[in-house]
């Protein structure tokens, strides 16, 4: 068994700087991380970070945006937070030696994004989370901090009292890829989640294969809720064959989207008339969908985003990496020729939910980053804005894990009587109950195991028999099979356009999945970097967060964000201006709502029309 | 395929005096991938479509049996317009045999994992289209690293090298976060690094180093790199900077480079590995520090 103050599974943005804020806070830290830190999918991200700098812009300006983009849907408290923090926070990046752009004066340079009222996206080319990723693990190798890379975390080690806000976690149940070693980890003071997105639930993504959610359901799980599943960030610049996200950075310097017939048609069929390209994204995303739907689409499956007329010099210097994606993976020659692009699967703006302080309704048990939903995008992130989530709320998570004071937070997690009680949607299916539990749950024994040792040997010893029986059964269903097609059914049914009939038989399928999946073996039967094992948890993990994207999207009755709905096109605001929350409940997922927080610090935010 | 590559990055930073004249083995390779030269077979797409790949990917595991042998299996996957490499295993891993071991992640070239010795040359799995390759493909692990399963190598060393460097920027004389005040830096100094902060840690340029190969304790390209991206970063000061060149010109440091250029020959990102250690070793040599 190891043991350590924090331990923070995952070491992509957020989790690198949790741990580097735990060890600031004196903390002994661990990471835990799938991927060695710098294979991270942080890695991938290519805009920047919005945070107020320059004179003329504020933070107040810069919560003003995120609440108007987040249809309304975020809270007030974690907005101003972010908004706050986001400036010194960035500034540390640039003295721990990120290699931002820089203006003539050598200042760093921002430029426009989608959705914001000032240029205040900081940059460094197009490969902004490349640098952070590495700027960061570089601080986490200064500061001697240990990682354990190459270790799957399976589970938490949490205490199994009936209300999961009565819960302790003390610790996490990993797995050694390279030698099949399964060992406890015991966290003193605290486990943060950073594992990242599930965008792996969908077919056509920009997100790294690695991104399977594993976060989420550990965290589901254990008990804690996962707020807000249904809103998924479709981007609207991806490259149809692969996914390959294409900046936003682009539309941000002067990039030109034309349908099939050269039309500027974010201002020719009105979408966006006063911003056009830089409507924020889940805007951008329906228009081009719409164009294709009316045959305006480019091989009636993409438009094109021009960005010639900017000229080689400005492309090379802040959009390089740009030109070398168009050409690997799409074989277009940006400075020539239009790139194709197609929305495609990009973030969850919903996730474990946690307070501001990065705490969810576990004791202990906290979470950042894309994994979790504090919630600060509500319906639909604005661009750059999830960099600095990872740094802002990373080091939050980090603090509070280690002991730091942040003060009392306004944001209630868990189940409390502040929660209005289930939904009564007419389900398909009963998810989750399928007769037999893929999802595992909370090892019971009736809480007669108190101490923290006793806790995670417990669990070690639960997922020494899940592996076992996975590897020795010799016969049966493989993941791969399983996964692709509750992607299909996800990119499906429950994408940009959404029927309440489709996200029925989405779950319906994922029913399906989680049928099959207790037939599911490994065919690999060695100990040694055994990707199959892994892929086959993975997998189980995808059905459980694809399940609550598809239950939060057929609840939702209404359009806001990213959510859009046929049956009902208009946001109900009298209705829906609340979170959706779905836990783990028995074997089966239960829907509570917690109404939305728009009470800032010193002021209320109306909701208004959003219009671009 | 379309013939545009970026601008070769030493028109827009200072050359170096020597450098200039002379084309670097980086610009040659770029112009040589304008002419379409690189292709070793400069298939017709079109020609492959509906037709199957055959890939050879080598085989090993220290626990299995059948594989303690290492071994090559042959896949034949369907072709696909604009499949790669990495593509056509994950099609084989999925749908033929499930043990088929390789670590692969964002298949947008920036994660660093999927580094693998194709036809002969180290090439990132998810950049390679395997349109553009002889056919049949040969997979295996990187060379000159310790082989785990099939494609995965040990890169323990590798990180203990880059570890080695000091990875990390060292200015204690930072200005307060708290006033919202940076460092400055010209873009000229910037434009001077871009390149050796594009690494992405895939050891291909290590895996293809002879130097390496024969001396275990030599820094490698990466590293050396590593080293440069801070020693050149005017942000940091002097005396730093000095130090970083101690680290660098110690024995297995950047004198046992013998410019083979190599690294450049294969790093996914076009970093000028080579002149960057040229560079390095120029400034050691200004340093007067010691020559070995």
């Amino acid at each position: 068994m190891y043991e350590h103050d924090v331990i923070v599974v995952g070491a992509g943005g957020a989790g690198l700087r949790a741990a580097v804020a735990a060890d600031e806070a004196g903390a002994d830290v661990a990471l835990v991380s799938k991927l060695h830190p710098v294979r991270s999918h942080t890695g991938a991200a290519e805009g920047g970070i919005n945070a107020a700098l320059q004179e003329g812009d504020d933070w107040e300006l810069h919560a003003y945006d995120t609440m108007k983009g987040s249809d309304y849907l975020g809270d007030a408290p974690a907005v101003e937070t972010l908004a706050k923090d986001a400036p010194e926070d960035t500034i540390r990046l640039e003295h721990w030696g990120m290699p931002f752009s820089r203006e003539e004066d050598g200042r760093v340079s921002q430029r426009p994004f989608g959705g914001l009222s000032y240029p205040r996206t900081t940059y460094a080319g197009a490969e902004t989370g490349h640098h952070l990723l590495h700027v960061m693990y570089e601080q986490v190798v200064k500061r001697g901090i240990q990682v354990y890379d190459e270790w799957y975390v399976m589970d938490l080690a949490t205490t199994d009292e009936d209300d999961p806000n009565d819960r302790e976690c003390h610790g996490v149940v990993a797995y050694d890829v390279q030698s099949g070693k399964i060992e406890g980890f015991k966290a003193n003071q605290g486990v943060v989640l950073a594992t990242g997105g599930p965008g792996q639930a969908f077919d056509h993504t920009t997100n790294a294969v690695s991104c399977t959610g594993d976060g989420h359901a550990m965290a589901y799980r254990a008990g804690a809720p996962l707020e807000d599943m249904e809103f998924i960030q479709f981007h609207p610049t991806s490259l149809p064959s692969t996914g390959v996200l294409i900046s936003e950075g682009v539309r941000g310097e002067g990039g030109i989207l034309y349908n099939n017939e050269g039309e500027r048609f974010m201002f020719e069929y009105g979408y966006a008339n006063n911003s056009g390209e830089l409507a924020s994204r889940d805007v951008v995303a329906r228009a081009e969908l719409t164009e294709v739907n009316e045959g305006r689409g480019v091989n009636d499956e993409y438009v094109h985003l021009d960005m010639r007329h900017l000229g080689e010099e400005r492309i090379m210097d802040r959009l390089e990496n740009i030109l070398h994606l168009a050409e690997d993976f799409e074989g277009v020659d940006g400075l020539v020729e239009p790139m194709p692009v197609k929305p495609g699967q990009h973030y969850a703006m919903g996730g474990i939910e946690t307070d501001e302080n990065g705490q969810t309704c576990i004791d202990g048990l906290y979470a950042a980053g894309e994994c979790a939903c504090v919630s600060v995008h509500g319906g639909n992130r604005l661009g750059g804005n999830a960099l600095p989530e990872l740094i802002v709320f990373g080091k939050r998570a980090g603090y509070h894990a280690a002991g730091k004071d942040l003060g009392d937070a306004r944001i209630k997690t868990g189940y409390g009587d502040d929660v209005e009680d289930e939904t009564d949607a007419d389900l398909p299916v009963e998810p989750g109950a399928s007769g037999l539990d893929t999802s595992g749950g909370v090892a019971a024994d009736g809480g007669v195991t108190a101490d923290a040792e006793g806790v995670l040997e417990r669990t070690v010893e639960q997922t020494r028999e899940h592996i076992d029986y996975l590897i020795e059964k010799d016969d049966g269903v493989q993941h791969a099979e399983i996964r692709s097609k509750l992607q299909k059914a996800m990119t499906d049914y429950v994408n940009v356009f959404r029927t309440e009939e489709g996200i029925k038989k989405a779950l319906k399928i994922i029913r399906e999945c989680r049928e099959e999946y207790q037939d599911v073996y490994v065919a690999d039967p060695s100990r040694t970097f055994n990707t199959d094992l892994q892929q086959t948890i993975e997998t189980r993990n995808l059905i459980d967060v694809a399940e609550t994207i598809a239950l939060g999207a057929l609840v939702r009755n209404e359009f806001r964000g990213a959510h859009w709905r046929q049956e009902n096109q208009i946001r109900d605001d009298e209705n829906w201006l609340k979170h959706t929350l779905i836990s783990w409940d028995d074997g089966e997922p239960s829907i509570f709502y917690r109404p939305v927080i728009l009470e800032g610090e010193d002021k209320t935010y109306e909701p208004k029309v959003r219009s671009y | 395929m379309s013939t545009q590559q970026q601008k070769p990055e030493t028109q827009e930073s200072p050359e170096d005096p020597e450098m200039k004249g002379a084309e670097s083995p980086q610009q040659e390779r770029l112009k040589e991938k304008e002419s379409g030269m690189v292709d070793e077979r400069s298939a017709d797409e079109s020609e492959l479509d509906g037709e199957t790949v055959h890939i050879k990917v080598f085989r090993y595991d220290p626990e299995v049996a059948d594989k303690q042998e290492p071994r090559f299996d042959d896949f034949h996957v369907p072709f696909k317009k604009g499949m790669t490499v990495l593509d056509a295993v994950m099609y084989a891993r999925d749908t033929y045999d499930s043990s088929l071991t390789f670590r692969h992640s964002c298949r947008q070239a920036v994660c660093g994992s999927d580094a693998f010795f194709v036809n002969g040359k180290q090439r990132l799995g998810c950049k390679t289209q395997i349109s553009e390759l002889e056919h049949p493909v040969r997979i295996e692990p990187l060379p000159h690293q310790e082989v785990v399963k099939d494609l995965v190598v040990d890169m323990d060393h590798f990180y203990d090298q880059m570890h080695a460097v000091e990875p990390y920027f060292q200015n204690e004389d930072t200005p307060d976060a708290s006033d919202l005040e940076e460092q400055r830096q010209s873009r000229e100094n910037r434009e001077k690094v871009k390149m050796s902060t594009r690494c992405i840690w895939c050891a291909s340029c290590m895996s293809s180093c002879n130097i390496a190969a024969g001396d275990n304790e030599y820094l490698g390209p990466a590293a050396i790199n590593k080293a440069y991206r801070f020693a050149m970063d005017d942000r940091e000061g002097d005396e730093i900077k000095e130090h970083r060149l101690r680290i660098l010109e110690q024995e297995h440091g950047v004198w046992r480079c013998q410019t083979q250029f190599s690294c450049t020959e294969v790093c996914p990102k076009d970093i000028p590995l080579t002149e960057h250690i040229q560079e390095l070793k120029r400034e050691a040599v200004k340093k007067n520090l010691k020559f070995w």
